[in-house]
């Protein structure tokens, strides 16, 4: 069985939609720096390096060997992980299979990315199959679309339910010096923004910034050297699963991927009542529907309960479980980034570094990553030692 | 092997990804590419921990991984380190082969710096020092050097 | 480390098209054949990695189009972007970490998009990508600067394309067997100088797999397990400018931690065959120089006293290595298949006599930036 492993120091940039003065590489190193400097340590401490971008967002091939001067990664082992929205949290956790195989006591892990580089649609765009599917594939707004109305139409809930979610993050986000878009916006700015995509509207969405990410990830016997309070991983699932469009998303059967990687993690982290026993998550919420739906699919309520718990005020602060106490990614989405900042986020929490955004008393915290076709990924984080 | 396999004629489907990219040259690389178009001159920085000289500038020492603040102006002529005359041609080149690439370490610097030869293809060797040529409209592009001669 | 082993292994032939094939195909016909090569089933694997990259397959999220091909529904999946050495090693680290076995899949099909142009895609977008070099110039310059160094004529590395392309008639995968000789390829066409066509790995399709996996389910597999002995990577600096070319130290650091893993401390006396990635004629004895085979700029004089060829005291690449064929990513992964059969005994017409540790290597980057070397055995 592998070795214990905790987070013991992240980092990172400040998000912008344009960040003209620097470039990738350069971005990349902010966020390092900040990350070390949180844990202490210098690069030289580090044995490994992890990272992770979407490719055809800044158009690098091998960010890799591409970054390394601002990874940190001269002479030193890099590899990179790629998938998709997902790719924050699979990099964050490939950085964990570093440590928890024996063979890297000190892994940096590190996902980016300069959105205002690329036409990001454009890009995702390519994400469908080239024969069957890209001719008629518009992006993710669209396919999110689709599973809103389905959820609409199982469930009755509103668009005003969904706006809420976006109000609790954007007002969120107010407590966070790192985020994007730090201003508040109501349900009713929410419902008089333009239509996107029925039911999405544009305050319904997520923008998109430049930004980056780094954690800085210990084995046991190190990490309780190098923090204070190290968070530990519990728990780190991920399942991606596609076929077609056409065929992967039954949209009444729930985000399937979240249902499975979710059970596997509480699995391995031994939970059985995930809304007692997790006290802050930081969910990949790209639109607001998301945090009525997928708060089902991972288990915090039951199917159909969503806009109930959200209602009663459950997942705002100061409720039962709060949710994207950083304002989540309606208010930041440096999308190579966005699921570390959720592992980091939750990494915050568990340490006690959240600031004004520090829910009290966090023993366990949830991240999940989102991305690709209808994908998930789930990391439980604990003060306790597993 | 399945019967309607016979008939089957492999077909393919042509397509182009196109992405418009806007790559952020980031303020480093910005006063060096508008050095280049305004004054025609070189630009590096000098690493404070290694004392490294770099071409292109860079921000930071990946080596010493220490952020690098003091430029210096190179010369715009240097020694061919390593070269290679290219014959296969494809879009993105600049210029249609045969031409030449080649390292220059520049006076006053420690990297090679990448960069094309045009002319005098059988010339070159290694050890000789070429120079410069800027192009008469630069835009803030490192094609703005045109490409190296022999000097 | 604990013990983990390779016990199952699997690769399509490499062709210039595989008109007949999608990479989902290819992808599921290894998955399959690796699983019975180890007598395994989809059930009995617990995790998988798909070796996937988004500017060769022309698709963002390159991994999504074989995932499920690769046996990935309802398990814990994940796509290393790199060379499949490289996606091996994080199938090793989720083995170590407690999964019982992974199969780690690559794939490529170059006949699908152009070399030149996703190769470009590696330089830096700002100051190198509008002069137009690419992956073949590159090295071109590598070479130029290794050879010009050690005086190492166009002839020397000659033999290498001549000795490998030559093996390649023993190996059922390889794309380009072909009976040449030094002046075939001294006057086959200039590429990039000094490199020639018959210098340069080809074009190629096609997909491998392996299976690593724990020593419990070693104890059960068909085959005999082949031991991870030793393995390491490491990269150095990015702006060909910036290194020296001719001296490959992310590889003599990568060799010198896998060696020290594998206790091998006489790498020429102690590893009985070697699998090199050297997509271009030159990279094979510079990559034996910084493997620590022979001395800096000795490389070359290897496969002259005839150490490298089959008959010889270290026979490097008998598969005929990535000159006789070249699917990007996959490359990596073919060594380490190579390897594994090598240890196996079931190398076939191009086994090495008593092949009890052998070395397999991969790289990413331009002109071999970024190098991950592999020590298996074939005891624990």
């Amino acid at each position: 069985m592998g070795r214990r492993v905790a987070i013991v120091g992240v980092g990172q940039t400040y998000h912008k939609s344009h960040r003209p003065d620097v470039t990738s590489r350069e971005m990349i190193r902010e966020a390092v720096t900040a990350a070390l400097a949180d844990a202490e340590l210098t690069i030289r401490d580090i044995d490994a390096i992890v990272i992770g971008n979407m490719d055809h967002f800044e158009s690098i091939n091998y960010v890799d060997t591409y970054s390394v001067e601002g990874s940190g990664g001269v002479m030193k082992p890099i590899m990179k992980v790629s998938t998709g929205g997902t790719t924050g949290a699979t990099v964050a956790i490939a950085a964990y299979y570093h440590v928890a195989s024996g063979l890297f006591d000190r892994v940096l892990a590190i996902g980016f990315e300069k959105n205002s580089e690329s036409d990001t649609t454009g890009a995702i765009i390519t994400c469908s199959d080239a024969i069957w599917d890209r001719f008629s594939y518009s992006g993710a707004i669209p396919s999110l679309a689709t599973e809103a109305t389905a959820y609409m139409e199982k469930y009755g809930a509103t668009q005003e339910d969904a706006a809420i979610i976006g109000e609790r993050d954007r007002n969120n986000a107010l407590n966070n010096p790192f985020a994007h878009l730090r201003r508040p916006l109501t349900v009713a700015d929410i419902m008089a923004s333009p239509m996107l995509a029925y039911p999405i509207k544009l305050g319904d969405i997520c923008p998109r910034s430049d930004g980056a990410c780094a954690c800085v990830l210990a084995a046991d016997g190190v990490a309780q050297k190098i923090a204070r309070k190290p968070a530990w991983f519990k728990a780190a699932a991920v399942r991606h699963t596609y076929t077609w469009f056409g065929d992967s998303t039954d949209y009444n059967k729930g985000l399937v991927s979240m249902q499975r990687a979710s059970k596997d993690a509480y699995q391995q982290a031994g939970i059985t009542k995930p809304a007692e026993e997790i006290d802050v998550a930081e969910l990949y919420l790209p639109y607001t529907w998301a945090g009525l739906k997928w708060i089902e699919d991972i288990g915090f309520c039951g199917p159909g309960e969503g806009v109930r718990f959200v209602r009663d005020g459950n997942t705002h602060m100061g409720g039962k479980i709060p949710v994207n106490p950083s304002g989540g990614v309606i208010s930041t989405n440096c999308i190579g980034a966005t699921a570390m900042l959720r592992v980091a986020e939750a990494a915050i929490q568990v340490m006690g570094r959240g600031g004004k955004r520090q829910v009290p008393d966090v023993k366990n915290a949830l991240a999940t990553g989102f991305g690709g076709c209808f994908w998930s990924d789930v990391v439980i984080l604990s003060t306790e030692r597993p | 092997m399945a019967e309607w396999l016979k008939d089957v004629e492999p077909l393919t489907l042509k397509g182009r990804i196109a992405v418009p990219y806007s790559w952020w040259v980031g303020d480093t690389g910005s006063r060096f590419l508008m050095s280049l178009r305004d004054d025609r001159k070189i630009l590096g920085t000098k690493c404070p921990s290694c004392g490294t000289v770099f071409v292109p500038p860079r921000k930071n020492c990946g080596r010493c991984f220490v952020d690098i603040e003091e430029w210096v102006e190179v010369a715009a002529e240097g020694v061919i380190e390593a070269h290679t005359i290219v014959h296969y041609a494809y879009p993105v080149q600049p210029v249609k082969p045969p031409f030449a690439y080649a390292l220059i370490k520049l006076d006053g610097t420690d990297v090679g710096f990448l960069h094309l030869i045009k002319k005098d293809l059988d010339k070159i060797k290694n050890g000789l020092r070429v120079k410069a040529k800027f192009k008469e409209e630069r835009t803030g592009s490192i094609l703005d050097i045109d490409s190296f001669e022999l000097i | 480390m604990d013990n983990a082993a390779i016990v199952g292994v699997a690769q399509t032939k490499y062709e210039r098209r595989k008109k007949d094939q999608i990479l989902a195909d290819l992808v599921f016909d290894v998955t399959r054949a690796a699983l019975d090569d180890a007598g395994l089933a989809i059930g009995d694997i617990d995790s998988v990695v798909t070796v996937s990259n988004d500017f060769f397959d022309g698709r963002t999220i390159s991994g999504m189009a074989v995932g499920d091909a690769a046996g990935g529904e309802d398990k814990n999946i994940s796509t290393v972007s790199g060379d499949g050495a490289f996606g091996a090693f994080y199938g090793l680290m989720r083995v170590l970490s407690g999964y019982k076995a992974t199969i780690v899949v690559a794939h490529y099909k170059g006949s699908e998009g152009s070399v030149p142009i996703t190769t470009n895609g590696m330089f830096d977008p700002i100051f190198h990508r509008h002069l137009g070099i690419d992956a073949i110039s590159a090295a071109a310059l590598q070479a130029d600067a290794y050879m010009a160094r050690f005086g190492i004529r166009e002839e020397d590395v000659a033999q290498v394309s001549v000795k490998n392309h030559g093996n390649a008639k023993n190996n059922p995968y390889a794309q380009l067997p072909m009976d040449i000789t030094v002046a075939d390829v001294m006057k086959s066409r200039k590429i990039a100088e000094p490199l020639k066509l018959l210098d340069c790995c080809p074009i190629s399709d096609g997909a491998a797999a392996i299976i690593i996996a724990n020593e419990e389910i070693a104890a059960r597999t068909k085959k005999k397990p082949v031991w991870v002995k030793g393995v390491a990577h490491c990269c150095e600096e990015y702006f060909l400018g910036d290194r020296r070319l001719s001296d490959p130290v992310a590889l003599q650091d990568a060799a010198r931690r896998a060696y020290a893993m594998a206790g091998i401390t006489d790498p020429m006396a102690e590893i009985d065959v070697a699998e090199v990635l050297e997509p271009f004629s030159y990279m094979e004895p510079l990559w034996l120089e910084g493997l620590g085979f022979c001395k800096p700029g000795e490389g070359a004089h290897l496969i002259e006293k005839g150490i490298t060829t089959m008959g010889g005291r270290l026979p490097v690449n008998p598969s005929g290595g990535a000159l006789s064929a070249n699917p990007i990513l996959v490359a990596g992964l073919a060594r380490l298949i190579e390897a594994t059969l090598q240890v196996r005994g079931e190398a076939g017409d191009r086994q090495v006599k008593n092949a009890a540790t052998a070395l397999a290597h991969g790289f990413n980057g331009p002109c071999g930036q970024s190098h991950c070397v592999w020590i298996m055995g074939g005891k624990k």
